[in-house]
Order: structure tokens, then C-alpha cells, then sequence
């Protein structure tokens, strides 16, 4: 069984919004998942549908801070919540590729699935009246009239700094599963037994670890320090060999 | 939670309209035990005809929680189809059986069709027939409307038997009111009248106990998540500083209500008095006194507190998504 997701590199993410506008971009367009409206979006208080968010958070108190850059978007969860209760089979996970989306179609905009997604990834759109969310760009990762290399979501191809990886997490030996086990990715809030897809990264502190020995000694093949212990006046081992 | 009119008038009316029924079964079980005395067929006729149109209002306030009004008649028969896991899809089911029942239940009482199913030699066991599965239709209701917020387990204030335990005494108790005032209105016996308002007494101070009860437990809550499980981050000072947009988003519209928690507060202690206090007072006073417009004052007064007892439930719960909003 197959399940894509995201796993998303905190440790890179730079906060800059590429994914979340590439993913506007792309889906407003798209016939599957557009259009997204908004209102006012170059007036006061601009509001409208997004698949992804870029939130900013500040861990620590000043001066020890640290700010996280921090992509959200639906972890297509491997036990979705939103899914059994819609009243309308609209909400539905696929089986094939574990992508959770929203038949438009089926939709009646109750708005019960996104009260039972912990995650707030869900939006409704206003115009269109009914339930969006991310659909990891379906209509863009088996689309065989792309190049190999851009059937990708939107989001993964836009990210400047490779924060964002995709595939899919039930293959061990997947880029997205490696980096899961080898670099420590988690899921969020664990304590709802959603089991997000979607995994993160987490920070990693770069630290030098050098020990005295290797800067004067080992590592220095000129000893230009030139240390030398003091000498004794008995008799050595030394005093026979040199 | 945003407390939207449309599920606020949805959930007090037809639980009135099933309170209003299970009132007018009892009188008919309990006359046809000669317990209570025997009414007319045009009685109960007349009582359902009116719990219908509490059920129908709801119906109609149901209309504009959809997201388009049309959806009702393009969509909403798919809302049947995912019985085995939605109680959204359960409610959608039970609602329109139990205006059907209710309807069947008023028919039959009008025409007075009569068979001596049990062989009681007793008139009305027909309609007592279709008042049994009445019944369990208005037992399913409540259940499956009150289900439908008890098994959102991300809204601990809602997922809670009590939330079960209080849909199904409120909407009872304001029935029960709803049945005092008619029987008065009627001019029937006063033993039916004080039937009917000792049990809406009875009801109302018993939804005080359970309802006190879940505010209790919910002022004691503990939240599962915090803003550490959510982001992944072991520190215990942790700020959001930007939530992704300015304007707000349909995350900041729909999990709040909005108002500052002294607002809250006094929603609380308006409805607690409205909903228990007031009408106690005015049954009793009404039941007393035999006045008929006092028991319709205690009715009113009861059913606007409800507006307020559901306002603040929804108000009140807080959803874990929050914890993504904190700040613009």
C-alpha cells in the first residue's frame, strides 16, 4: 500500500512563503482544486483559501531564542478523522495513494469534517461553498504529460531550499522514509492517534566538537607550538636510546 | 467555536418538537392505564401537528448551516449515505423518520383508526403503536444530534456522555414546558396540565443537576494538546510571532466566537437563570394559580434561555487548531 506525504525539513525551511504561493498558484488554475478565491487581496485585510501556511514561532526566551519557520498544510492522515464523519462520502481517503481529498461535487459544506481535523488544515471557500484542502497536487504528480522530475506537488518544486521532500512513506527505502529514521522526523500531536503521513524534521544544532589534543598535537603535524615537557634528571629510557 | 444560528435554532427546536412528543405519548399511555384521564383523538392530533412544526423549524434552520440552500435539494439525500460512520449522516436519517412518525402519530389520532392489536379492548392502541416507534425515533434523535458534538473527541469540552445526558433532559424539559402550555391552552383537565408541568419541573431541575455537572467537569478541563505537540518543539516557551496571513482566515472565523470571556461569563449566568430559574418559578406559580398565561411566559422564557444554554456550548468549546492562531 502506498502512501504519500510530505516530510518537511524544519532545520532548512527559511519561512519564505515560496510554498505557499506556488501552491495558490497552482491550484487556483487548476481544474481540479481551483478556483481558490479571496477577498481583497490587495486591500485591507486580505483573507482567502490556502492549501499552506508559513507560520513564524519563537522558542526560548531573549536572548536564547530561536525562530521556527513553520509550513503547515493537511498531513493526510493515515487514520483521518476528517474522513468517516462526512455525512456525504465527499471526504474520502484514496485508497490507492493515501491522498485525503474533497469531492467537490458530493461537498454540502457542513463544515463537520474540518471541526474534526486537529490540524486546521481544512478550509471552506466562501464563493464555492464547500470544503477545501490540500490535495498534494493530484492532478500534478501522475500527470505523464510532465517531465518526470515536475510530477511533484507544487509546494516541493518551488521550495528554494529543498525544505520540502516528497514520496511515499510506507517504502523503506524512499528519500522521504530514510529521512524519517535517519534524521529523527515526528509527526504532530501524537496524542490523537491521527498517524499524519506528513513528518518534520526537526531543528539540528551544528556543533565542532574538537578536544585540545587535536588542535596542539595530532592535527598540527608541525608541532609549531613546540611543547615539551620538562625534563628529569634521573636516568630514563630516553637516555639510552638517543 | 463559532456559535452559527442556523445549528442553534436547529438543535433547540426539534428538541422541543421531540419533548412535545414524548409529552403527548405519555398522556396517551398513561390515559389508556387510567391513570390520567382519557383525552380526545383531536388532542393529540393537534399536539403533534404542533411538535411537526417545531421539528419542521428545525428542519428549516438546518437549511442555512449547508453551504449553499439549494444543497438541500441537490445533496443532502447523499448526507443518508454514510450512516455506518457519521452521526451527521445518522441525525439526517432520524430527522426526517421522526417527523414522519410524528406526522403518523397525528394521523392516526385525527382519523381515530382504531384495531385491538394487544387486545385490551381499549381505544387508541393504533396510534399507541405508532407512538411506541415515536418514541424510539425521538430517543434516536437526541442521541445521534447529541452524538454528532460528543464524538468530536478533539473538542473535549463536547466529547462527553454529558453532552448526551443534556440535549436529551433539555430538550425533554422544554418539551414537557411546551406540553404544560398547550394542555392549558386546550382547557383539559387540570391532572393533565399538572402531569405535564410536574414532570416539566421534574426536568428542568434535573437538566440544572446534569448541565451544572458538564460545566463542572468542563471548568476542570485539561487539554490534550499544546502548542508544543503541535509544532514538535521541547521547550517550554514557545510564541507564535505569525500565523501565515493578516487578514484572518476561515481558521480564525470559525473556531471562535469572538468575545471576551467576561461576555462569555455572563452567557452562562444568563442562561442558567433563564433556562432552570425563571421557568421553575413560573410552572410552579402557573400550575398554581391556573394561569395559562404564565405557563406560556415559562415556556418563552425557558426556550430564549436555550438559545443562550446552546450559544454558550458551542462558544465554550475550544478547538485544538487554535493553538496554530494565536497571532497575527
Amino acid at each position: 500500500m502506498t502512501q504519500l506525504a510530505l516530510v518537511i525539513d524544519l532545520n532548512v525551511c527559511v519561512g519564505c512563503h515560496a510554498c505557499v504561493t506556488s501552491c495558490k498558484q497552482w491550484n487556483t488554475s487548476s481544474e481540479k482544486a481551483g478556483p481558490l478565491f479571496d477577498d481583497r487581496p490587495y486591500g485591507e485585510d486580505p483573507t482567502g483559501t490556502f492549501f499552506n501556511r508559513v507560520q513564524t514561532y519563537e522558542i526560548g526566551c531573549f536572548p536564547n531564542t530561536e525562530t521556527l519557520h513553520f509550513p503547515k498544510s493537511c498531513l493526510h492522515c493515515e487514520d483521518a478523522p476528517c474522513v468517516p464523519v462526512c455525512p456525504t462520502g465527499a471526504s474520502h481517503k484514496r485508497a490507492e495513494d493515501g491522498i485525503v481529498l474533497v469531492d467537490y461535487d458530493k461537498c454540502i459544506g457542513c463544515k463537520y469534517c474540518s471541526w474534526a481535523c486537529p490540524y486546521g488544515a481544512r478550509e471552506f471557500d466562501e464563493y464555492q461553498k464547500v470544503m477545501k484542502k490540500c490535495t498534494l497536487c493530484v492532478d500534478r504528480i501522475y500527470d505523464e504529460k510532465l517531465p518526470e522530475s515536475e510530477r511533484k506537488p507544487a509546494c516541493v518544486l518551488a521550495c528554494p531550499t529543498s525544505a520540502r521532500l516528497f514520496g511515499d512513506v510506507h517504502d523503506p527505502e524512499s528519500q522521504v522514509s530514510v529521512a524519517i529514521r535517519e534524521q529523527g522526523g515526528y509527526q504532530l500531536m501524537p496524542e490523537w492517534g491521527t498517524k499524519p503521513a506528513n513528518h518534520y524534521l526537526p531543528r539540528r544544532k551544528t556543533r565542532m566538537h574538537i578536544h585540545e589534543d587535536e588542535l596542539v598535537r595530532t592535527d598540527n603535524p608541525l608541532k609549531k607550538e613546540d611543547i615539551r615537557h620538562g625534563t628529569s634528571d634521573d636516568v630514563t629510557l630516553d637516555d639510552w636510546l638517543m | 467555536m463559532h456559535p452559527a444560528f442556523s445549528v442553534i435554532f436547529l438543535t433547540t427546536l426539534i428538541g422541543v418538537g421531540q419533548g412535545l412528543f414524548l409529552a403527548l405519548f405519555s398522556a396517551q399511555a398513561y390515559g389508556m392505564a387510567k391513570l390520567l384521564p382519557a383525552q380526545s383523538g383531536s388532542f393529540f392530533a393537534n399536539g403533534s401537528f404542533l411538535a411537526l412544526l417545531f421539528l419542521l423549524g428545525g428542519l428549516f434552520a438546518a437549511v442555512f448551516h449547508l453551504g449553499k440552500p439549494s444543497y438541500m435539494f441537490t445533496r443532502a439525500w447523499r448526507g443518508m449515505t454514510q450512516w455506518r460512520t457519521s452521526w451527521l449522516s445518522r441525525e439526517l436519517i432520524a430527522m426526517p423518520a421522526m417527523m414522519g412518525l410524528t406526522f403518523l402519530y397525528a394521523v392516526f389520532h385525527w382519523f381515530g383508526w382504531e384495531v385491538d392489536l394487544f387486545g385490551w379492548h381499549v381505544s387508541g392502541q393504533l396510534s399507541l403503536a405508532v407512538g411506541i416507534f415515536g418514541v424510539l425515533g425521538a430517543i434516536a434523535l437526541f442521541v445521534c444530534t447529541a452524538m454528532i458534538y460528543a464524538a468530536v473527541k478533539f473538542l473535549q469540552e463536547w466529547s462527553s456522555p454529558l453532552t448526551v445526558v443534556n440535549y436529551f433532559v433539555l430538550g425533554t424539559a422544554s418539551g414537557f414546558t411546551c406540553a404544560t402550555v398547550y394542555a392549558s391552552y386546550q382547557g383539559v383537565e387540570p391532572e393533565l396540565v399538572h402531569f405535564f408541568g410536574g414532570w416539566a419541573i421534574a426536568l428542568t431541575v434535573l437538566g440544572l443537576i446534569t448541565r451544572s455537572f458538564s460545566l463542572l467537569r468542563n471548568a476542570r478541563i485539561k487539554y490534550k494538546s499544546t502548542v508544543q505537540t503541535a509544532i514538535g518543539v521541547r521547550h517550554t516557551q514557545v510564541q507564535q510571532k505569525a500565523m501565515g496571513m493578516m487578514g484572518g482566515s476561515y481558521n480564525t472565523r470559525e473556531y471562535s466566537h469572538g468575545k471576551t470571556g467576561a461576555f462569555l461569563k455572563s452567557v452562562k449566568w444568563i442562561f442558567l437563570v433563564l433556562v432552570f430559574v425563571i421557568p421553575v418559578i413560573l410552572l410552579a406559580l402557573g400550575l398554581s394559580a391556573d394561569h395559562t398565561a404564565l405557563l406560556l411566559l415559562a415556556f418563552m422564557t425557558q426556550y430564549v434561555g436555550l438559545l443562550f444554554e446552546r450559544w454558550f456550548f458551542f462558544a465554550q468549546a475550544n478547538h485544538p487548531q487554535n493553538l496554530y492562531y494565536q497571532t497575527i
